[in-house]
């Protein structure tokens, strides 16, 4: 029988309100896992057992009481740890922020506490959640699961290796140009960037407020649809989250495909994509096909723009929204100032690492008089271009897969001093942040290396549901994601 | 050597923090003072992961004051970042509006001047934006301390037109009153100056009279009061041209006002532009005015100062300096027409408000219109002068009785027994007076009319003001008659 660990979180669910195990077996049985993984995996930047167990034991004794809860009720969860938390410290992996403990706590966590859900921890993440490999945490590097020498992906590499070693059966991460779907791709799980508006960001530390946002980590379909309905809806603490109602996501997952037109996007199949990537994503369209989906060809002819306006919008908007880290009122502040400006220069130079800064200077210039109007205005309309790319399309098709990476997960220290490289793995996942359009990877294979691929699905903005039909549909067809990784 | 003349143009740009109940982009408490950082949250501390949502109130408040200032709205607009790094600034940004479409542009502000004339002051743009927090020095002790109370206080910025038409310090004063005056009226400001939830900064520059170039500006800050502003333009003109006498250039650099020396301090030199890397705030989504909405604003507004200043005149008779007076606060206009409407004399209300009621108001600290004296009282107290019932001496005892019991003039006349001594009364008083001095009397006879004042007032004296002037002077003429 399987352990407690590898259990979906719809399974732990079910069998925590049938009490046929109690929400404390549950979060003592990945307390125990996390104390075994931690050593190889170091996905976590604080563990919180004591507040796991009173949460969890709560929630049995309002099931004892006979009290009926949600369908997340006494399932463990994994928060990236640029989500404020309060009274836990919140770092987003920068030395910066060690030692800070928000008041207040991100509408998401605490819509999952609503739900009962269990907070087994903070995972880590690359600071301020730049990066593609957790390399760039402030802190240390996390491992995949699937292969310790390998990166996990990232940003939210900490929250992906926490889910994919069975450390949480679920966690959320937050995705501004790939950072959900590339750490589930490198790590076998399945990862969703809602549409931007989809889920608030209210306490979700800002690195580009126009693409950031918050999704869920899982091993399934389901349990992933079950975490983006807890977490999805308006908030009127961001005014950028839509006031739209949230459908129960499980719903959506009725197994048919049936005429689901899918377009295959020729930019994202071209140079620099891997043959074997390649190839099980063409398998995998070939599943759908089989399904009963439609597949064509389609061209997305800006997409080659895509990632170098990205590296002017987010990289500006950064710039901004991390000036408040002055060493002024909270986090970390200089022992070697004698003068405001002092304090400022000196706090930023030994609190941000050298990913950080060099984005702060990209965007300081981006947005500086002169070069405004040539760099951000003009990032600005190419992210229009993109849109009215993804827009022609779904005028023809329900949704678009391509490879969620050009490669499978690369080795710890490969790319880290070809920043280009690394900048280039989020080729594929960048245009959907540009657009404001949901997207889905999911397993669909693994390379001759025993790494898994992953595939993307994305469809036009608040179609999560037909992205989690179809991945559902897909996922009931192939065994991929009953693979867990040898520890 | 001839000495040149120079002409003083001087652009002006006012800050108004705005009277909502709470702050910009949170609910904090939006109020002058207190207990430092007591009124602060996330969002206005600016800590990671907060996000600003904009209030309603203070949006439309600043459309109300653009309506006023005859702008045009801009349908579309939005909030920019203005970045820069400052202890007081929590996000290293300060949420602002930039660019061609702030929610006002292209307006005006009438001002009146000493002679009457009338001089329209265009107005380029009128914005909202949020007040930084402030930062308190400690003298010597090696450290500052931060006070975020005020962080995230909606704040207007009202811009005056390129090239500017303010021509003079008393042009500056005048259009910073009347602006004042137009605020409170909106009653979106409190306009204290005093206090810095009203901030004028002009910023002068002088050429030689003829010149169509337009000299170098400076900008003044810390000025306190309206007469900050004249005499901070009219020092700086000053010191501009002294500058260029002396073979000497002007240089762009920020000034502050020093009241007691009377002199502008070199705060800033500003050799580089300021950088601020704006762009369009990302957390904040863009307003879109509805045009129904926009008149229905308009509709609700008030009759503006001016306006009503040339109405007093008119329908009241009104001295224009009285007028200007009432005028300058909107409750103390409103007490005006008020009790004016009660009144047999709306010129004597004016006095009587302006005259006492402000004194004993100003003594005990309230404002004119909040006193235990109501504007129907007021009027029954002119009333009764009016009918004769009392004299103007002794109604100056009445409103000091009325200011503290809070009374009627009527039933504080009756209580007291105040009403004018009959002729018979004064008479028999003028008959006991001239019996009392002889020699005054005497004095008289003899051609000595001033000894005739000393006997007047002894009858006054004896009569506790309660004499009518008239009815002395008669019967006294009469008694004297057959002394």
């Amino acid at each position: 029988m399987a352990e407690l660990y590898e259990l979906t979180a719809a399974d732990l669910a079910a069998k925590i309100a049938s009490r046929e195990v109690s929400a404390r077996e549950v979060t003592e049985a990945f307390l125990a896992r996390i104390t075994v993984a931690e050593p190889s995996v170091h996905a976590f930047l604080t563990v919180t057992p004591e507040l796991a167990r009173a949460q969890a034991d709560a929630i049995d004794t309002r099931l004892a009481a006979g009290e009926s809860l949600g369908p997340l009720a006494g399932v463990p969860v994994a928060l990236k740890d640029n989500l404020c938390t309060a009274g836990i410290e919140t770092t987003c992996a920068s030395q910066i922020l060690r030692g800070f403990v928000p008041p207040y706590s991100a509408t998401v966590a605490e819509k999952l506490q609503d739900s009962g859900v269990v907070l087994l921890g903070k995972t880590n993440l690359d600071e301020f959640a730049m990066g593609s490999s957790t390399e760039n945490s402030g802190f240390f590097t996390t491992g995949n699961p699937w292969n310790p020498d390998r990166v996990p992906g990232g940003s939210s590499g900490g929250s992906a290796a926490a889910v994919a070693a069975g450390e949480a059966p679920l966690s959320l991460g937050s995705d501004t140009g790939g950072s959900i779907r590339q750490p589930a791709a490198f790590c076998g799980l399945v990862g969703i960037k809602p549409t931007y508006g989809r889920v608030s960001r209210y306490g979700l530390v800002a690195f580009a407020s126009s693409l950031d946002q918050i999704g869920p980590f899982a091993h399934t379909v389901e349990d992933a649809a079950l975490l983006l309905t807890a977490i999805s809806g308006h908030d009127e603490r961001d005014s950028t989250s839509v006031p739209r109602p949230v459908p129960d996501y499980v719903q959506a997952l009725t197994g048919h495909v049936e005429g689901l037109r899918i377009g295959i996007p020729a930019e994202y199949f071209a140079e620099g994509i891997s043959p074997e990537v390649r190839a099980a994503v063409m398998s995998a369209v070939g599943v759908l096909r089989g399904l009963g989906a439609v597949v064509d060809e389609v061209s997305l002819p800006y997409t080659d723009y895509a990632l170098a306006a990205y590296y002017i919008v987010a990289p500006a908007e950064a710039s901004s929204n991390l000036a408040r880290y002055d060493g002024v009122r909270y986090g970390m502040r200089t022992a070697r100032s004698s003068n405001h400006i002092e304090l400022f220069e000196r706090t930023r130079e030994e609190g941000f690492g050298a990913e950080v800064k060099q984005r702060i200077l990209t965007g300081t210039y981006a947005l500086s008089h002169g070069y405004y109007d040539a760099f951000y205005l003009k990032a600005q309309k190419v992210r229009t271009l993109l849109q009215r790319d993804f827009a022609a399309a779904f005028e023809r098709f329900d949704l678009l897969v391509t490879p969620t990476t050009p490669t499978t997960a690369f080795g710890i220290g490969e790319k880290s001093n070809d920043p280009l490289a690394m900048k280039l793995s989020d080729i594929c996942t960048i245009p959907a942040n540009m657009a404001g359009i949901p997207a889905l990877s999911q397993c669909c294979g693994f390379d001759t290396d025993g790494l898994p691929v992953g595939m993307q699905l994305m469809g036009p903005a608040f179609s999560e549901e037909t992205l989690l039909r179809a991945a559902h549909a897909y996922e009931a067809a192939t065994d991929w994601h009953m693979r867990r990784p040898n520890l | 050597m001839s000495q040149t003349e120079y002409e003083v143009k001087v652009g002006m740009e006012c800050h108004a923090e705005l009277l909502t109940q709470s702050k910009m982009f949170c609910g904090c408490r939006n109020e002058f003072g207190g207990e430092p950082n007591t009124r602060t949250c996330p969002v206005c501390l600016g800590l990671p992961g907060s996000l600003p949502v904009f209030n309603k109130a203070a949006v439309e408040q600043v459309l109300r004051t653009a309506l006023a200032l005859h702008c045009e709205i801009s349908l579309h607009t939005i909030f920019h970042r203005k970045n820069y790094f400052y202890p007081d600034l929590p996000k290293g940004y300060q949420i602002s509006q930039y660019g061609s479409t702030p929610i006002g542009v292209n307006g005006y502000l009438e001002i009146e001047k000493a002679d009457g004339s009338v001089k329209q002051i265009r107005i380029t743009r009128v914005h909202l934006e949020e007040d930084t927090g402030k930062s308190i020095h400690s003298d010597g002790a090696g450290y500052s301390v931060m006070d975020y109370n005020r962080s995230g206080v909606p704040l207007m910025e009202i811009v005056t037109a390129f090239p500017p038409d303010i021509e003079s310090g008393e042009e500056a004063r005048l259009y910073a009153e009347a602006l004042r005056s137009v605020l409170l009226y909106l009653n979106v400001s409190d306009g204290r100056m005093e206090q810095g939830s009203l901030r004028a900064e002009p910023n002068p520059s002088i050429r030689p009279v003829g010149s169509e170039m337009f000299g170098v500006k400076t900008e003044l800050k810390n000025l306190n009061s309206f007469r900050a502003v004249q005499r901070g333009v009219e020092y700086e003109a000053q010191r501009q041209a002294a500058e260029i006498e002396a073979g000497r250039v002007v240089i762009q650099a920020t000034y502050g006002w020093d009241e007691e020396k009377g002199v502008t301090v070199l705060q800033r030199l500003k050799e580089v532009e300021q950088e601020y890397r704006y762009f369009p705030e990302p957390d904040l989504i863009p307003i879109d005015f509805d045009t129904e909405y926009i008149e229905s604003v308009r509709a609700s507004l008030p009759e503006l100062p001016l306006a009503r200043t040339r109405r007093l005149r008119e329908q009241y008779e009104l001295p224009a300096a009285d007028a200007l007076q009432l005028v300058s606060d909107r409750a103390t206009a409103d007490f005006f027409e008020e009790s004016a409407k009660a009144a047999k004399d709306a010129k004597a209300v004016a006095n009587w408000l302006l005259g006492d009621l402000t004194r004993l108001a100003n003594a005990a600290g309230t404002p004119v219109s909040e006193t235990p004296v109501t504007a129907a009282a007021l009027a029954d107290l002119v009333n009764l002068i009016v009918a004769g019932t009392i004299t103007g001496k002794i109604a100056k005892q009445v409103i000091e009785e009325m200011f503290v019991s809070g009374k009627t003039a009527s039933q504080v006349v009756a209580d007291l027994g105040l009403t004018v001594s009959g002729a018979d009364e004064v008479a028999g008083i003028v008959a006991g007076v001239i019996a009392a001095n002889p020699d005054v009397v005497a004095k008289i006879k003899g051609g000595n009319e001033k000894s005739r004042g000393f006997l007047v007032g002894q009858v006054m004296k004896a009569a506790k003001g309660r004499a009518r002037p008239d009815d002395i002077n008669r019967l006294m003429e009469e008694a004297l008659a057959n002394a």
